[in-house]
């Protein structure tokens, strides 16, 4: 028999049922445009956790001062002052490392005019805005010949603007920290909220000399970020930092360390593997949605052998060869597989735009998870199909016909 | 002389029911020749319909030796079996046996679906078999659409559409009135006469036997002469 005039075969067949089909191949399309739809949230929140850390810089590691042990009394993080910035200096020079942004904090209540708001002033060098991949949305940035003269200027984020100036343009104006007073030279863009949470743009930069010197009369520095090449250096250069800053420090082997490094790539790591996983079990529980429906075709096909046991025999005694008769069946499983893989994936599709325009998950629908879901309701087809055509095609003749 | 186009030699066919063996067949000899129109008659349970099924290679003896036309169906394997069903013979049951909700011209053309006869041949054919029937204005009603007697007439356009050399009629008259049966018969008659077709019928009734040319009387399991 040709392969179209059995496909006609069993295209009719399955036309006599239409009720019956489709709620067979309903099954199917739930488990499909679950796969689609939960793939398409998960992939959704690793696309969103992606560009948070982008916006964090994910090749970076931070290095901060760390507690002292002194006699037995061991301080936290960030209580010793011996971070220099000749230790930033020095970091240049090992191989991996791109850049280096040395920088002090200080909280201040800023001032402009009626107006005050509780926020951190920073010290930094202009390449920390170049290691966090900042750019302005006006104005420009204090120069390395600024940051020398410790002048009175600063870089401002879009929540100072917001709290301080209002409506009113910031370049230009003058800020007061206690007795301090910095020009505003630039305005950066929005970065938002960090993967933690915090305002990243509640923030305002300084000169390192100037806050070092006239805001907190200090010498030392707080951290130092570092940006790597790329991913692999991040992970590789940690032991080699900690052992030139060791040696700058003077630290006997005995001596626990003055100083913390926090690597960035490795959070990022951590963080994006998590989201495949969450992808990967929202996928692995949607498929088994899919394996019902495949359980669902069994069903209904083996009652349907059943129900047509004399139509095999008559088929038999006219000719019907035992692959004429197995790809009878095999083909209306098939069909209402595919045909549900079909209606499955545009419900899916239709359900992640749903999500995507009335409910808070970003979602993110993907090539693979289509091919994914309608190669599997394929499979599910051919794997719960076969059995019932299998039975179907080795009846005997005499009996299938005599079946009552 | 010609080749039979049945030889059968100490056929056996034993039934197991419910441990219960029941000796169907008991050493069955038979040779028809092409262009024979034999009757088989016997009483109810004489193993007629078991012979039957065995000759259309629905079923295959326990023991003993069965040649269609030469060939060593014994032998044969399902497809080769179901091959021959398809090309060589053609089959008209007591209960029609047709497929439901399926119209008569696409009944008459399942034989041809087998054979791999594309579609524009299939339709005509199987149009010219149930003109000759005479359905030619039944073409789409489906079986629970015409009566008995129009249904047999589906079955035996389906039965011939392939153009067998023999065909094997099991009561084809069982479920038919008498007016009903007579047009059958002359059919078969026909058949037999015009086309040359060897028709193999059994029956009850021995005035219908009587169009046979041959009679064979199965009883037990064996047949006399
Ligand atoms: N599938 C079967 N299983 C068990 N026994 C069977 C089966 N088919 C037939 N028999 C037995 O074999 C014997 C012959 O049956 P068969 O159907 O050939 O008789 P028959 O001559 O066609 O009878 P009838 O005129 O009533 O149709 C009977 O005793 C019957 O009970
Ligand atoms: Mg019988």
């Amino acid at each position: 028999m040709s392969a179209l005039a059995a496909l006609q075969l069993a295209v009719r067949a399955l036309w006599r049922n239409k009720m019956r089909a489709l709620l067979t191949a309903l099954g199917v399309i739930i488990g499909v445009a679950a796969v689609i739809t939960m793939v398409a949230i998960g992939a959704g929140a690793q696309k969103r956790i992606a560009s948070q850390l982008d916006s964090m810089g994910t090749n970076n590691l931070t290095i901060r001062s760390g507690s002292s042990a002194h006699g037995g009394v061991r301080t936290g993080v960030g209580t010793t002052h011996t971070l220099m910035l000749a230790d930033a200096e020095a970091l240049r020079e090992l191989p991996g490392v791109v850049a280096v942004a040395p920088n002090v904090r200080s909280s201040v209540q800023a001032r402009f005019r009626g107006t005050n708001w509780g926020t951190s002033v920073d010290g930094v060098t202009p390449e920390f805005f170049a290691v966090r991949d900042w750019p302005l949305a006006e104005g420009e940035l204090f120069t390395a010949r600024e940051v020398a003269l410790a002048a009175p200027v600063c870089v401002i984020g879009q929540t100072v603007v917001k709290e301080l100036f209002g409506l009113t343009p910031a370049l230009g104006e003058t800020i007061l920290f206690k007795s301090l007073a910095c020009r505003v030279v630039g305005v950066l863009v929005a970065k938002g909220a960090s993967a933690f949470g915090s305002d990243q743009d509640d923030v305002i930069y300084a000169p390192l000399t100037t806050v070092q010197r006239n805001l907190l009369g200090i010498t030392y520095i707080n951290g130092i970020e570092v940006q790597a090449a790329n991913r692999a250096a991040a992970f590789s250069i940690v032991p080699e930092i900690k052992k030139l800053i060791r040696q700058r420090h003077r630290l006997r082997d005995d001596q626990e360390d003055d100083f913390r490094i926090f690597n960035r790539a490795e959070l990022a790591q951590t963080a994006e593997t998590s989201a495949q996983v969450f992808s990967w079990l929202l996928g692995s529980i949607a498929s088994v949605s899919l394996l019902v429906g495949g359980i669902g075709i069994m069903n209904i096909m083996l009652v349907s052998v059943t129900e047509r046991t004399r139509e095999i025999g008559i088929r038999m005694a006219l000719g019907a060869r035992r692959n004429d008769i197995l790809w009878q069946f095999l083909l209306e499983a098939l069909i209402l597989s595919g045909a549900g893989g079909v209606i499955g994936i545009l419900a899916g599709m239709g359900g992640a735009a749903a999500l995507a325009k009335f409910s808070e998950f970003q979602v993110s629908v993907t090539m693979w998870s289509i091919i994914m879901a309608f190669g599997s309701a394929l499979l599910v087809g051919v794997f719960f199909g076969l059995h019932p055509a299998r039975k179907a095609s080795h009846l005997r003749p005499i009996e299938a016909l005599r079946y009552e | 002389m010609a080749e039979p186009i049945i030889r059968m030699e100490s056929v056996h066919k034993y039934y197991a029911l419910d441990g219960v063996r029941v000796h169907a067949l008991r050493g069955i000899d038979l040779n028809v020749m092409p262009g024979e129109f034999v009757a088989i008659m016997g009483p109810s349970g004489s193993g007629k319909s078991t012979l039957m099924n065995i000759i259309g290679c629905l079923d295959v003896p326990d023991s003993g030796g069965y040649w269609l036309s030469g060939a060593d169906v014994t032998r044969m394997n399902v497809d080769e079996l179901a091959g021959l069903r398809n090309r060589a013979l053609g089959f008209v049951f007591q209960g029609f046996n047709l497929l439901a909700r399926t119209s008569a011209v696409e009944n008459v053309e399942v034989p041809l679906l087998y054979a791999g006869v594309g579609r524009v041949q299939r339709r005509t054919r199987a149009r010219e078999l149930l003109q000759r029937v005479g359905l030619g204005e039944r073409l789409n009603h489906t079986p629970n659409q015409l009566s008995g007697g129009q249904q047999q007439r589906v079955a035996l356009a389906r039965a011939l559409v392939n153009r067998p050399a023999l065909l094997l009629a099991d009561e084809p008259t069982g479920n038919l009135d008498s007016a009903t049966s007579v047009e059958i018969l002359d059919l078969l008659t026909e058949l037999n006469q015009k086309d040359g077709v060897t028709v193999l019928m059994i029956t009850h009734e021995p005035d219908i036997a009587t169009r046979a040319q041959r009679k064979l009387v199965l009883r037990d399991g064996t047949l006399e002469s």
